[in-house]
């Protein structure tokens, strides 16, 4: 009797592991801070019911991100660099960039602001002022959206940053990371708010010094951090080209912008991303 | 497979055009890796002999299990034990040595002594227990008991230090938490690897990859050249 039992129970899982087609695979590759918020693990479980597929995701450094795009080893890129977004289409990588989302940048640096930056209008403005005490800054050093962004910072306030000076550390890692490291060591950092307030718990002794309590208070149009979208060009072959044109519709569509626009507004008290696709300006 | 060509050949021209801050890079490597290596050594073979020759030590059946589950230390869980030690909050904060070489070479001797610690100890105890007993007869000291037993065992020893060198030179988990892998500060070849692979630096980090082998293989053709003189394989 129980080895009855035990055939229909095989017969059963058998039967209900071959009922649905296996799901598609699409391998999405990201930057860090849209994974490490947690945004895309509450939003992506839908696409993958709807269409039935699998995302792997890759959460890596804009710059590996592309390159993974480049060498046709992701079906779909999500990253936040607009020059190299821009390039990597031109370059024939990628067939069409689509606004997703934009957050800000931030400086953040000792509670008791050793430079005295806190008021100063705009980042590239704050961290002239670094430059000029040598205040100690930690750069993400990585090739990354953020590293990118503090680079034209620099640019923009005249400095050129020499990586073996003492009060600039290139760290070459992500973001969380970064923050650590600022907090412990008492330096100044640029940062994505998201990252920064879903780890603000943490960095007990960092304090926003430029770009205020939440965007709205960021007057400086330069620490704006939009977001695209992008499938690579199907002609690299194993590139799942249809999934990855779904994701792009499904991820700029209203629905899913509206979700966008909630997310971690419960636990922040405000959004860590904001919505811009053509479909939600739109609306 | 054309990337992976590519990415060959420019290693090469990178090895060829040495430029200074791979030298810093992999003097550090060197620096690090030898300094926790000595210090895993002077503590450690004087203690694995003494272990081995103990052999009714009370206590040695918890003692040996121990020491064979500190061979296999994860890295990355010393190097969060030490990060934490050595932070701010932690309790040798005061020192400020998070985020510098000496923080590196604690976590690695951390990581080197239980190897170098148990591989002595196994090795002493290979030798003919009748040596430190004849010894006694003749009126040997403890000391010099202790001195012939490791000569005794001198091949068991090196290759305690083949390993544990293999060990932590090829290290990344700790010394990228307790290093923070700071350009010109405490960039080594492990963490400078991982960081030019993040990049999407393919050539450089096969490049860094190279130089670390070489390093390795180096480093073990003298100590297989001390093996070979001693009489060993």
């Amino acid at each position: 009797m129980r080895q009855w039992i035990l055939v229909l129970l095989a017969v059963a899982l058998i039967a209900g592991a071959c009922s649905d087609a296996p799901p598609a695979v699409l391998s999405l590759a990201t930057t860090t801070s849209t994974n490490d918020s947690g945004l895309l693990d509450a939003i992506v479980p839908d696409f993958e019911e709807q269409y039935n597929a699998s995302v792997q995701v890759v959460a890596v450094g804009t710059g590996q991100a592309i390159a993974l795009g480049e060498a046709g080893d992701a079906d779909v890129i999500l990253v936040h660099s607009r020059s190299r977004e821009d390039a990597f289409v031109e370059e024939g990588h990628g067939t069409a960039r689509y606004d997703v989302m934009y957050n800000d940048f931030i400086i953040v640096g000792p509670t008791d602001d050793p430079a005295a930056i806190v008021g100063t209008p705009t980042a590239s403005d704050g961290m002239a002022v670094i430059a000029a005490t040598e205040s100690t800054f930690a750069s993400r050093g990585d090739d990354s959206g953020t590293h990118s962004k503090e680079l034209s910072l620099w640019k923009a306030a005249g400095v050129e940053p020499d990586p073996n000076a003492v009060w600039y550390k290139s760290l070459g890692q992500g973001m969380g990371a970064t923050l650590n490291f600022a907090n412990e060591s008492g330096a100044y950092t640029l940062t994505d708010r998201g990252t920064y307030l879903s780890q603000s718990d943490a960095l007990t002794a960092l304090g926003v010094v430029v770009g205020g309590a939440s965007i709205d208070e960021n007057v400086d149009p330069a620490l704006l951090n939009p977001y695209g979208v992008i499938p690579v060009t199907p002609d690299k072959g194993n590139i799942n080209a249809e999934l990855a044109s779904e994701f792009v519709k499904w991820i700029t569509s209203v629905e899913v912008q509206e979700q966008i626009s909630v997310y971690g507004v419960d636990a922040y008290g405000q959004p860590l991303f904001y919505p811009d696709s053509e479909a939600w300006s739109t609306r | 497979m054309e990337t992976l060509g590519r990415a060959f050949g420019d290693a090469l021209q990178l090895l060829w055009s040495m430029d200074t801050d791979l030298f810093e890079i992999v003097g550090l490597t060197l620096q690090v890796t030898l300094v926790a290596l000595a210090i895993a050594l002077l503590l450690g073979i004087p203690m694995g002999a003494a272990l081995g020759l103990a052999k009714h030590l009370p206590g040695r059946a918890f003692i040996v299990p121990l020491i064979y589950t500190g061979m296999g230390l994860p890295p990355v869980a010393v190097g969060l034990f030490t990060y934490l030690f050595l932070s701010n909050q932690g309790p040798l904060g005061s020192l400020g040595w998070l985020f510098t070489p000496a923080g590196m070479i604690v976590a690695q001797t951390i990581i080197a002594f239980p190897l170098v610690l148990g591989l002595t100890m196994a090795a002493v105890q290979g030798v003919d227990p009748d040596l430190p007993l004849q010894m006694r007869s003749l009126g040997a000291t403890r000391r010099q008991i202790a001195l012939t037993t490791l000569v005794e065992s001198r091949i068991g020893v090196t290759a305690a230090v083949v390993a544990a060198y293999g060990s932590i030179i090829s290290e990344v988990g700790a010394v990228m938490l307790v290093g923070g892998n700071i350009e010109g500060e405490t960039r080594v070849l492990t963490t400078a690897i991982v960081l030019e692979t993040r990049k999407g630096n393919f050539a450089l980090a096969l490049a860094l990859g190279m130089i670390l082998l070489t390093l390795a293989f180096l480093t073990n053709l003298v100590f297989h050249r001390l093996q070979v003189r001693q009489g060993g394989p």
